[in-house]
């Protein structure tokens, strides 16, 4: 999985959380939480979808690591990485 | 009209509060009495510290009095006069204290509005106060308040804060003023119009369980219960530093986040951003706080956070962890014990109460996952509606479930809901305060919650009115009838999911769910559209047409029907 096929399947996830938003506008470095509107258990829903997509273990504690589109795609391939590696 | 309780002077908490808040003869006016405090105490004592004190910004009681003087003239000068709203619309940062402060002092109401609200809830909660003047950030007017102005003629001016510059204030038309430059041009030195402490000083928003949501009305008197029960409740001190990571639009915010720490003389710690884990626990330990007054789902979200085996914190400054908002579990409460070093304790209370009315104290030992008990002038009952009108009080047990009602007339009780003197008067019963929660006292008097009385939704501390959600839901082409309830969640409590019958040539599908789901947040925000969507052929009715929201409920959960004997037919469509 490349990281475009990676950022498409974020977008995906997050518009399964939030289909108000229009995922295709959204900028890939500024809070997602500043671009759509999303609530503390839409947060957990959203870093729960990552464990469930990416077969990837997301530790809770990185919430905060996790703010814009960009982080995530680089935490997924980062631990996908690491998952391959070891 | 509610006497029940002896003389507020009786009460030593009480007097005690009113000396220090400088209430003579019945005058008092919170925003002066925060300066009479921070004089009290040596002037560069830190009343506001962002984020840890190695790197945040600072402001003093000095600095604070001189700057909410400025906002309060600069009210005045656009026509603010005593009893007009002044809203509030923003997310967490001294702002909100500053503004808050300065609308007290100018005499206005206080309505504070959650930034996380959709268009809908803004645009009802300003005609229910009946409009007036805006504090808000530019960020915040672009994304939530601009689409709304042209259709809302009850808003006045729209005052922008810092982060809004004049250009920002500019581009938003003629009513749309920088704050800060306006404060610049102000007149310095005490600016506190003089009130009386039963006059008005904030609306907080309540959704209820049917029509609009309402506007519970708190006089400047209600400080007296703030301040009493932040020291009793909280062991709250002069020179401590305490945080309150309750969000600035919901009445903790304001009570407790805004309110308390500045009327005891202590720091009031704030943490901007949104919550992270790693930073909130850093923050406990680099601010040194000593007393942290927080929510269950916070405290639950940072027990996932943390490994099952880490070592415990080393926070050698904090005294006190307290929680409200929902349910504390006793999970929760040995967490704090073995990470924080501190049981965490349960406070009860709710917006028409104006304070913390029952807590776990040091005074004695509540069981873990019990409310504890009232505090020192209070008196609480367990009662039972009767049909007639008339209430049964369950005093004379041991051991007891029903629902919270108190002794009308402590200081912070709620004056009345904007406009509505019916339903205010039917929250009280024979000198009582019917809280509509319900709750099991024990042997030992501690009070253990039980769910509420009515259909309010309890979900991430946050208390959300299902007519809300069905009447938003009910706008949308496809929907005949909705029913909101709340389902169970081992992390916010309860989450929110609607049931909807539709219209008879609509079929229900998954992308309908989705598309309604996507109406929802679009109209009411995330924090109050439902998470999950179901539907069903036909709702629940009583016989006088109201939709059974428990019932509906039951279904979901799988409970027993229980008493059907209200409907007006057996139901006989499932849930899908």
């Amino acid at each position: 999985m490349n990281r475009n096929e990676i950022r498409a399947a974020v977008l995906k996830l997050l518009a399964r959380i939030a289909p108000e938003a229009n995922v295709a506008s959204l900028a890939g470095d500024v809070p997602i939480r500043r671009q759509i509107d999303l609530d503390s258990m839409d947060s957990l829903n959203v870093l729960a979808g990552l464990t469930e997509v990416f077969a990837i273990k997301v530790d809770e504690a990185d919430y905060g690591r996790l703010q814009t589109i960009d982080d995530m795609v680089d935490y997924v391939a980062e631990r996908r990485a690491a998952a391959k590696g070891a | 009209m509610h006497t029940a309780l002896p003389h507020h002077g009786a009460v030593a908490a009480w007097a005690s509060a009113r000396t220090a808040l400088g209430c003579t003869r019945g005058r008092l006016n919170l925003g002066a009495a925060v300066d009479r405090i921070g004089a009290g105490a040596a002037q560069d004592r830190i009343a506001l510290q962002v984020g840890p004190a190695d790197g945040g910004d600072a402001i003093s009681y000095g600095q604070l009095a001189e700057r909410t003087d400025r906002i309060a003239r600069v009210l005045r000068r656009i026509g603010v006069r005593k009893g007009d709203r002044v809203f509030v619309l923003l997310e967490r940062g001294p702002e909100f204290h500053l503004a808050m402060l300065g609308a007290l002092k100018a005499g206005a109401v206080v309505a504070p509005l959650f930034a996380a609200f959709g268009p809908e809830p803004l645009a009802s909660r300003i005609r229910v106060a009946e409009g007036g003047v805006l504090i808000t950030s530019a960020w915040l007017h672009e994304r939530k308040v601009a689409p709304l102005r042209s259709a809302l003629p009850e808003l006045g001016a729209v005052l922008l804060v810092s982060g809004g510059d004049a250009a920002a204030a500019a581009s938003g038309g003629a009513d749309t003023l920088d704050l800060e430059g306006l404060m610049a041009e102000a007149d310095h030195g005490p600016a506190a119009v003089a009130m009386g402490e039963d006059e008005p000083a904030w609306l907080h928003f309540t959704s209820g369980t049917t029509g609009t949501p309402k506007a519970v009305v708190h006089s400047h008197a209600a400080g007296i219960g703030i301040h009493a029960s932040a020291r009793e409740a909280l062991d709250l001190r002069a020179g401590d530093r305490f945080w309150c990571t309750a969000d600035p639009g919901w009445v903790t915010g304001t009570m407790y986040g805004v309110m308390a720490p500045l009327l005891h003389g202590a720091t009031s710690v704030i943490e901007a951003g949104d919550f992270d884990p790693r930073r909130w626990l850093d923050t406990l330990g680099r601010a040194a706080i000593n007393v942290w007054y927080t929510t269950p789902t916070a405290l639950r979200m940072l027990m996932r956070a943390q490994a099952q085996d880490a070592p415990p914190l080393q926070l050698p400054a904090l005294r006190v962890v307290a929680s409200v908002g929902e349910p504390l579990n006793a999970e929760a409460v040995e967490w704090g014990r073995r990470v924080l070093g501190h049981a965490v304790r349960d406070t009860w209370w709710q917006t028409e109460t104006g304070a913390i009315m029952i807590a776990c104290t040091p005074r004695h030992a509540s069981p873990p996952g019990a409310m504890g008990q009232p505090l020192a002038g209070l008196r609480a009952h367990v009662v039972k509606r009767l049909g007639s009108g008339a209430l049964e009080v369950l005093d004379d047990r041991a051991e007891v479930e029903g629902e919270l009602a108190f002794e009308a007339g402590w200081p912070g009780m709620f004056r009345a809901y904007l406009g509505d003197p019916a339903h205010y008067a039917a929250c009280f019963c024979e000198g009582l305060y019917l809280s509509g929660d319900l709750v099991r006292r024990d042997a030992k008097r501690d009070f253990w919650f039980l769910g509420r009385a009515d259909d309010m939704i309890k979900s991430s501390g946050h208390l959300i009115g299902a007519f809300e959600v069905e009447r938003a839901l009910m706008a949308h082409p496809a929907v005949a009838e909705a029913a909101a309830i709340g389902l169970p969640d081992p992390t916010v409590g309860e989450r929110v999911k609607a049931v909807v019958a539709l219209r008879p040539e609509v079929q229900a599908s998954p992308a309908l769910a989705t598309e309604l789901r996507a109406y929802a947040r679009a109209r009411l925000g995330a924090v109050m559209a439902p998470k999950e969507i179901g539907f069903a052929a036909h709702l629940p009715h009583t016989r006088s047409g109201k939709i059974m929201r428990r019932l509906v409920r039951g279904r979901e959960l799988g409970l027993p029907a229980g008493d059907l004997s209200m409907l007006e037919e057996q139901p006989d469509d499932e849930p899908q």
